[in-house]
């Protein structure tokens, strides 16, 4: 009897505990559509091995391509929760910013030739340029947000209206086409390797931002600034920069997606390519429970926001929702997330729990 | 000795002009001097009065959109989903009007329901339970386009008669014209929506100057928790600053519609913006309770004429003007953004 | 009734009777008693956590009173003020000491948003009646001038005009002349004695003490949540007045200086830290500083004489306009915080909420952040290490937290505050700066702090230390530096460390 009450408990506390976990919201979200998945259709989950036409082995299935383009997503959720912790406020310039950083690539690959028969520059080196060029843009952001002190959303309304006509101007509205093969082996497969390149690059982000997180103070600067900027200061550290960096690590990770997304089909279209990807960026970090108004931040949380929000596009597209309709669903999530976690709300309810537990009682 | 007491009164002048004033005398003489300037770089097609109604015709409903805007702005807020509301009121209305053979009256009722649908689950959103403006109306410009992708994928223009008249109805601006290639006379003439858009202008510039709910917007942007010592229901105003946008967002999508003649998904792209951009030109602060419908209107013209100037220069490139829209928009945002940070060291 | 009686007798206009006011944890108002005449400019003061904001904001209906009654003029009864609306409709109006109206809008829009009827605005009459009311109280805008124009003598006295127009019994002046220079405030006093001949009641919050005896008629002291009194101005001289205000009382913390007070020749060693006409843009008068090794001085003066403003400039908190600092003889530039860190020196600010506490991050934290900061980006302590700095910082000062983990928002005051100074005892700093770090906390926690002050001083670190308690600074400091004004105005050291010798100096000559 005591030993199963005792037992009780322990798993009440489990719970309680990871209730309390920020981690609990992204996961719980992960089950819920596998779940749903595994009962509408379970070959949801099912995965091929196949050949692609160059031969090499590729797996397929709509797992896999959630783990090909959730990796996007990821990489950018990384850059976007920073920024969202430090400043307290979402970059929504980033799909035109991996624009911007895409059509850079491709000018420094094929030059001013559009159909070159070889690569004018390494790709590494095209890919160093435009992670400069995406940093500087991260920059140009992040002046006028933490020195002109613009909100955030409005300061990169300025990059999200330019930023594709700036892309289509880089390479004078020309669509270079590149047709080296070892160039589309960022986006799509390394021959011999079955898994999409793309999960390796996000992992490979995921160990440095690991590794950054644990070997700087980078969490710790972030939050403090985020939290209180006030106090921040007169600890010694200078809220306004951290915020700049902020941007400018997103400018590092925009330029990191745009090699993935020009390398998968070699080219680039400037009004398609990250079309609403912000809004994905965003809901990842806002589904990995993070505070949009800034402060603490949970890196994991917001990673497996991002994995979440593909499975749930790729679930609408498997139920033949159309890609220029996801937004719609995609808002009605963003409200109901942000409706339940805002402070009115959650008073509210945890007023009413309380009323229900005294009515209980009496 | 003299010098010094003209100077004097001057900046006593420049010390007593309201900031709404001051940006939209800015404002006013930007777009004359850019008009100007497109007279002389760019040859007398500008001189010519069809020139200039046709920048009205063409933005009527983004002159109408912007006054929505200005209006949230003024009260601090901001609403980025009046482009995608403006077509999804495009789409549901060609839909309604060419599948459903539905009459115009409906359809102009249908425009302002979604319109008001909008502003009042946004404004409840934002005023009551105090979400951030951007969130919430970013979250509904997705919302809009997609549905409005779900209510009709393919663009399609609609060839309901009644419609297709109203559509073409030229107004004839009287004592103004031009002669045209052939020789003939042709009078300048304007569009239906440009009638609405004037009526829409005067109207909101009268509330907001001559009626007491008008200056609680200005009050609620100027210091919230001021208004709210003076008596003034903050949550209310911000409330109405956005179902007033809604409405406004209602008619000028049906505007829209008129002109274009046709729905589509891709209709209005970037309109936040351009209305965005226009009120900020037209002197409305980001950080509200200054602004004017009047400045608005004109900021709405200067940018028509920057991006006619652009696509007449020879650099008809598309890209062209999204920068031009941005490079502005940035200036006037910093600008701002010094004048506010100036004020703050005094 | 029987109170309603009794306020016809002695014209009366307000009358509040044993009013209670608790928070969580405080107790902010005991029982206090307060009495407004008619025509009358009453002072209210006290210092910091005296309970006289939270008297004014339950006259004002922005909180609610957890006890008693208050009567006005012309009500029968007891009346109820839920919120600022009710209370101006009963007559009760406020100016605070932050300007309460819309800078973007007109003089005229100010004095009539909010509070006239109908939909349309009457430009023509609103500007009329306003320029009226204006040259009756001879303030010296015009209606159609945008407020932020005016100056902030004006806005305040346009704040007033509004109150009045509105036929208000009761005035409550929150500390309207902290931010207005000599000649305002003499035209501030002239609008005062015309509405006191209007029969207007009006309540005065401030800390200047001139003022006080200048303008008032009567005054009421309150100290820690009660009544110390309510007297006639003539019956009580600067002196007792400030005696009142902080409270003469020796508690059972006298014995401490026995035990650490070994300051006596500290001053004349070497200082560790000097300044010379050090000034800021937070508007204090150019001061000179010193402080030597193991020395504990002060700053002492009223709330607002500018006390924290010079250690915040001695600091870099606040931006530096001139004057120059030498550190163990040696010039430096303290521009940041930082700089200021780097030299060995830490502060605890003021206003613990504001500067103080990052409130979500976690106790540890909060108690590694100034080391952490000074030891440099790239080095994070490792877990251990940061567990080890914290579990050693939460048993030295024995912070009551449920675990190293928890976030520092969750702690009471004292735990909070005694985080903030964990966090400067890491840095293990040359001079720590102790801005009030005293306030709010409950008696144990403050004797504790002092304790910590004096054996800190006692192995060698040099300390700053300000509170609004006088009775503490005379046991902790060998030194005070008198403050009136935003200007230094005495030193005081050996045997002119007491009450009576500190209340006259922070008071001023007797005029």
């Amino acid at each position: 009897m005591q030993g199963k009450d005792s037992n009780r408990s322990g798993v009440t506390s489990f719970f309680t505990k990871l209730f309390r976990q920020q981690i609990f919201i992204p996961l719980a979200a992960l089950v819920l559509l596998a779940v749903f998945n595994l009962i509408a259709d379970p070959g949801f989950f099912k995965i091929t091995l196949g050949y692609n036409s160059a031969g090499n082995p590729v797996l397929s299935g709509f797992l896999i391509t959630i783990l090909d383009s959730g990796s996007e997503l990821a990489i950018l959720a990384i850059g976007m929760t920073l920024v969202t912790a430090a400043s307290g406020g979402q970059d929504i310039s980033v799909g035109a910013a991996i624009a911007i950083s895409g059509s850079v690539l491709l000018r420094v690959l094929c030059g001013t030739d559009p159909r070159p028969e070889q690569l004018q520059a390494p790709i590494i080196v095209a890919f160093l340029v435009s992670c400069l060029v995406a940093m500087l843009f991260g920059a140009f952001n992040g002046v006028l947000v933490a020195y002109f002190k613009i909100q955030p959303m409005i300061a990169t309304l300025i990059l999200y209206t330019a930023g594709r006509s700036i892309a289509a101007w880089i390479n004078l509205n020309a669509l270079p086409i590149v047709s080296e093969p070892s160039f589309t082996y960022f986006g799509e497969f390394i021959p011999g390797i079955p898994i999409p390149t793309p999960f390796f690059i996000a992992v490979a982000c995921m160990i440095i931002i690991g590794l950054v997180l644990k070997f700087t103070n980078l969490r710790l600067y972030t939050q403090a600034v985020g939290i209180n900027a006030n106090s921040s200061r007169l600890n010694g550290l200078n809220p306004a920069f951290i915020k700049f960096i902020s941007f400018v690590i997103l400018g590092l990770c925009v330029a990191v997606v745009g090699l993935i997304k020009v390398s998968r089909i070699s080219t680039i279209n400037y009004s398609v390519i990250a079309k609403d990807i912000e809004m994905d960026a965003i809901l990842a970090v806002a589904l990995g429970g993070n505070p949009l108004g800034g402060g603490k931040f949970n890196m994991t949380a917001s990673i497996i926001g991002a994995y979440v929000i593909q499975l749930l596009t790729t679930t609408l597209y498997k139920f033949n929702v159309q890609s220029d309709a996801l937004p719609a669903y995609k808002a009605v999530v963003v409200i109901v997330l942000v409706v339940l976690s805002a402070p009115v709300v959650r008073d509210w309810i945890s007023g009413l729990a309380k009323k229900s537990k005294v009515k209980g009682v009496a | 000795m003299s010098t010094s007491n003209k100077a004097g009164s001057f900046q006593d002048k420049m010390k007593n002009i309201t900031d709404t004033n001051l940006l939209l005398t800015i404002t006013i003489v930007v777009f004359f001097v850019m008009y100007i300037g497109a007279i002389i770089f760019l040859g007398a097609g500008f001189l010519k009065p069809q020139t200039f109604f046709n920048i009205l015709n063409a933005q009527a409903a983004l002159i109408i959109l912007s006054c929505g805007m200005s209006l949230v702005m003024i009260t601090g807020g901001i609403d980025i989903s009046v482009g995608g509301t403006t077509a999804l009121i495009s789409m549901c209305c060609a839909v309604y009007l060419d599948f459903k053979g539905g009459n115009i009256f409906m359809a102009v009722v249908i425009a302002l329901l979604i319109g008001l649908a909008f502003g009042l689950v946004q404004g409840f959103l934002v005023a009551y339970l105090d979400i951030q403006p951007f969130i919430v109306t970013l979250a509904g410009m997705f919302f809009a386009r997609g549905m409005t992708t779900i209510v009709n994928t393919k663009p399609f223009n609609v060839e309901n008669e009644v419609f297709v008249a109203l559509k073409d109805t030229r107004v004839i601006v009287p004592g103004l014209g031009s002669v045209n290639k052939l020789g003939k006379y042709v009078n300048a003439y304007v569009e239906i929506g440009v009638i609405v858009a004037l009526l829409v202008v005067i109207l909101m510039f009268c509330m907001l100057r001559w009626s007491k709910l008008g200056r609680q917007f200005y009050a609620v942007g100027g210091n919230s928790q001021s208004a709210l010592m003076l008596g003034i229901n903050v949550k209310k105003v911000r409330f109405l600053a956005h179902l007033i946008c809604g409405l406004l967002t209602g008619i000028g999508g049906f505007v829209y519609f008129l002109h274009v003649g046709s729905g589509s998904a891709s209709h209005a792209s970037g309109a936040e913006m351009n209305a965005i951009a226009s009120s900020i030109i037209g002197g409305t602060m980001l950080t509200g309770g200054v602004g004017n419908i009047i400045g608005t209107f004109f900021g709405v013209l200067s940018l028509s004429t920057i991006q006619n100037i652009v696509s007449s220069s020879g650099r008809d490139e598309a890209w062209w003007t999204g920068i031009t829209i941005a490079a502005m928009l940035c200036l006037f945002l910093v600008v701002q953004s010094v004048v506010m940070a100036r004020k703050k060291g005094k | 009734m029987k109170d309603g009686a009794a306020m016809k007798k002695d014209n009366a206009v307000l009358r509040m009777r044993n009013i209670h006011k608790s928070f969580p944890g405080v107790k902010a108002l005991q029982g206090v008693d307060f009495t407004l005449r008619e025509g009358e400019v009453h002072a209210l003061m006290g210092e910091n956590g005296a309970g006289k904001s939270t008297l004014i904001k339950v006259l004002t209906g922005v909180y609610t009173k957890d006890e008693g009654d208050i009567f006005l003029e012309g009500n029968e009864g007891a009346v109820s003020i839920r919120s600022p609306q009710e209370a101006q409709r009963l007559g009760i109006s406020t100016v605070y000491q932050e300007i309460t109206l819309c800078p973007n809008l007109s003089v005229a829009e100010n004095m009539y948003i909010g509070r006239t009827r109908g939909p349309v605005q009457n430009w023509k009459k609103m500007n009329a009646d306003t320029d009226k009311i204006l040259q009756s109280l001879d303030i010296p805008a015009k209606a159609s001038q945008q407020l932020a124009s005016c100056s902030i003598a004006v806005q305040q006295m346009v704040a007033i005009a509004r109150a009045v127009d509105m036929d208000c019994k009761v005035l409550i002046l929150d500390e309207p002349t902290s931010s207005l220079d000599e000649q305002e405030v003499a035209k501030l006093f002239k609008l005062m004695r015309d509405l006191k001949a209007k029969g207007v009641g009006i309540i005065f919050v401030t800390h200047f003490l001139d003022q006080v005896y200048e303008i008032c008629d009567r005054i009421t002291v309150m100290r820690d949540g009660g009544l110390v009194g309510e007297f006639e101005i003539k019956d009580l001289p600067r002196v007792q007045l400030v005696s009142k205000m902080l409270g003469k009382e020796l508690d059972d913390l006298s014995d401490i200086q026995g035990e650490y007070r070994t300051y006596d020749k500290r001053e004349d060693e070497a200082p560790v830290l000097e300044a010379e006409g050090l000034v800021s843009d937070a508007g204090i008068k150019p001061f000179d500083f010193h402080i030597s090794k193991g020395e504990v001085n002060g700053f002492t003066g009223l709330l607002g004489s500018g006390r924290s403003e010079c250690v915040r400039a001695i600091f870099g908190a606040d931006k530096v306009t001139g004057g120059t600092v030498k550190k163990n003889g040696k010039p430096v530039k303290i521009s940041r915080p930082i700089d200021a860190m780097r030299n060995g020196i830490g502060y605890l600010p003021e206003d613990r909420k504001i500067d103080g506490i990052v409130g979500d991050l976690s106790v540890r934290d909060n108690i590694i952040l100034a080391q952490q900061v000074l030891k440099g980006f790239f080095k994070p302590f490792s877990k251990a290490e940061a567990n080890k700095f914290a579990e050693e910082y939460i048993k030295l000062l024995s912070i009551k937290t449920a675990s190293a983990d928890t976030p520092i928002k969750s702690l009471s005051g004292g735990n909070q505050q005694k985080v903030i100074l964990a966090r400067w005892l890491l840095t293990h700093p040359e001079y720590l700066i102790l801005d009030e770090p005293t306030r709010g906390i409950d008696v144990g926690t403050k004797v504790d702090i002092q304790k910590l002050v004096l054996k800190l001083a006692s192995e060698g670190m040099s300390v700053t230390f300000i509170s609004s308690e006088l009775d503490e600074m005379l046991r902790t400091c060998s030194r005070l530096i008198v403050m009136r004004d935003r200007k230094m105005v005495g030193e005081l050291r050996e045997e002119d460390l007491n009450q009576t010798k500190v209340m006259n100096t922070i008071a001023g000559g007797d005029k």
